[in-house]
């Protein structure tokens, strides 16, 4: 039976004026569109973007921001069990600085318990950021930086996965059912000890879920390229120059030895990393820093 | 087809109860970071006129780009807040603590509380005494003032396009 078109008409009205209504996810809008006006993103991908955010918001929203907090925080102790943190107060006040400069322009700048970051003491180029929005870097990334634009990029890739959510995407699907029907079944009770040690059980597997994506297989290669456009736009928004973002793939695709543990084996090949960015025939003009603030780059971290 | 007759209606009743509704119809909304702040104007970088707690519910009464102008204590103080700070749900707390324990429907901040919480870590440590929680501790004292951010991207002659947005 075929509806006449009125029918359709109204359905189609009624539909469009009670999506208006609803809550519209807010998240990544804005740093997409702004992508989008500056010509760094595709429409296809902007849209792309969207969708899965809101989708995995959807997924994950019976996490409370609360939990992904304590989530993060034991994923951060284990990164810190893998590498020791460099105890060097100026450095790591320097990338304080400008990491949270940078998270305060993203998406996301609230969350739960705030953007912090820290150096770690290694020689091997790496980088972490759990899902509670603690950020680690080594020392040896940082070497990899030419500038503070090309370390800006390094923590923007950074925030975006914090933003993107894909730290929680890495907790296995099971797990996750596991966790919420303990939650759901509990009630309104206060946890006894049998369910704080199921919990803590399910903690500690997606806890362990997390640190083998992040630290021993990474992340697929698309969550990547995603990181690396969003940090393209919030470096754009920031006043940054996208442009260290290539500036630091190309040392580090010089510097990271084949067979390593770190990026060597986490994330594609910068040279892939750079096309993909490149692919969006984009233009970058090189990095013309500013005397002031190449000479604060290398004060802070030119020794590092 | 006698289905399809009573969804129609009743689809664009609703559709048009919503186009009627004020554009920025009161909401309340619930705080879902760990400390939040009311600020004077829109931006980082505006004056802190309050400060509201995990839970807490404040009234959402404007937005202006990602933020949104609230009030909270009975109306009587008002400011702003960005909309990442914020939820549609209610996090239900318990009366004098921090973490949410009572009374959480669906529509609710579920699992507020309960779940992953401090206990959940507590017990976690005691199976894993080789991880070492110094350095978060730490990590999580080190706060950049909104005024020193914007501070150290003028000094750095950092400047962001006409649409880019300073802390």
């Amino acid at each position: 039976m075929k509806k006449p078109l009125w029918i359709k008409g109204t359905i189609m009205l009624a539909m469009l004026s009670l999506a208006a209504c609803a809550n519209v996810q807010t998240a990544t809008t804005l740093a997409t569109a702004v992508g989008e006006q500056a010509g760094v993103l595709s429409h296809a991908e902007v849209e792309s973007i969207r969708k899965s955010t809101v989708a995995v918001a959807r997924s994950l929203e019976d996490f409370t921001p609360e939990q992904e907090y304590y989530i993060g925080r034991s994923v951060g102790a284990v990164v810190l069990s893998k590498y020791p943190a460099y105890t060097n107060a100026q450095g790591n006040q320097y990338l304080n600085m400008l990491g949270q400069t940078l998270a305060a322009a993203s998406d996301t700048p609230q969350i739960f318990g705030g953007y912090h970051f820290i150096v770690l003491d290694s020689n091997d180029i790496n980088a972490f950021a759990t899902p509670s929005g603690l950020v680690f870097v080594t020392r040896g990334l940082i070497r990899c930086c030419p500038t503070e634009d090309a370390l800006a990029a390094v923590l923007a890739h950074e925030i975006s996965h914090v933003q993107l959510r894909h730290g929680m995407q890495s907790i296995e699907k099971a797990r996750m059912t596991e966790a919420l029907t303990v939650l759901a079944t509990e009630g309104a009770k206060t946890l006894g000890s049998p369910e704080v040690a199921q919990l803590t059980q399910t903690f500690s597997g997606a806890i362990s879920d997390i640190a083998k994506s992040m630290i021993n297989n990474g992340y697929s290669r698309s969550f990547e390229y995603q990181a690396d456009k969003v940090a393209v736009v919030l470096l754009q928004r920031v006043g940054y120059n996208p442009r260290g973002l290539i500036d630091m793939l190309t040392v580090m695709e010089k510097k990271l030895k084949p067979g390593g543990f770190d990026f060597a084996k986490t994330h594609p090949a910068p040279r892939d990393r750079i096309a993909e960015i490149q692919g969006d025939n984009l233009s970058f003009t090189p990095v013309a820093t500013p005397k002031i603030r190449q000479e604060r780059f290398l004060k802070a971290v030119g020794n590092i | 087809m006698r289905r399809t007759i009573f969804i129609i209606p009743a689809l664009a009743l609703l559709g048009i109860l919503c186009m009627h509704m004020p554009a920025y119809a009161q909401e309340t909304l619930s705080v879902q970071v760990k400390e939040g702040e009311l600020r004077a104007t829109p931006s980082f970088l505006g004056k802190i006129v309050a400060r509201v707690a995990y839970g807490d519910r404040v009234v959402s009464m404007g937005s202006r780009g990602a933020w949104k102008k609230v009030s909270v204590r009975e109306g009587r103080l008002q400011g702003w807040m960005h909309a990442s700070a914020l939820t549609t749900k209610r996090i239900a707390l318990k009366a004098g603590q921090t973490s949410v324990r009572t009374g959480a429907t669906q529509d609710e901040l579920a699992l507020a509380g309960k779940g992953f919480n401090e206990q959940v870590e507590a017990a976690f440590r005691k199976e894993n005494r080789n991880l070492d929680y110094t350095w978060i501790n730490r990590m999580e004292a080190f706060k950049v003032p909104p005024e020193l951010m914007n501070t150290f991207l003028v000094q750095g002659s950092v400047v962001p396009p006409p649409e880019g947005g300073k802390p």
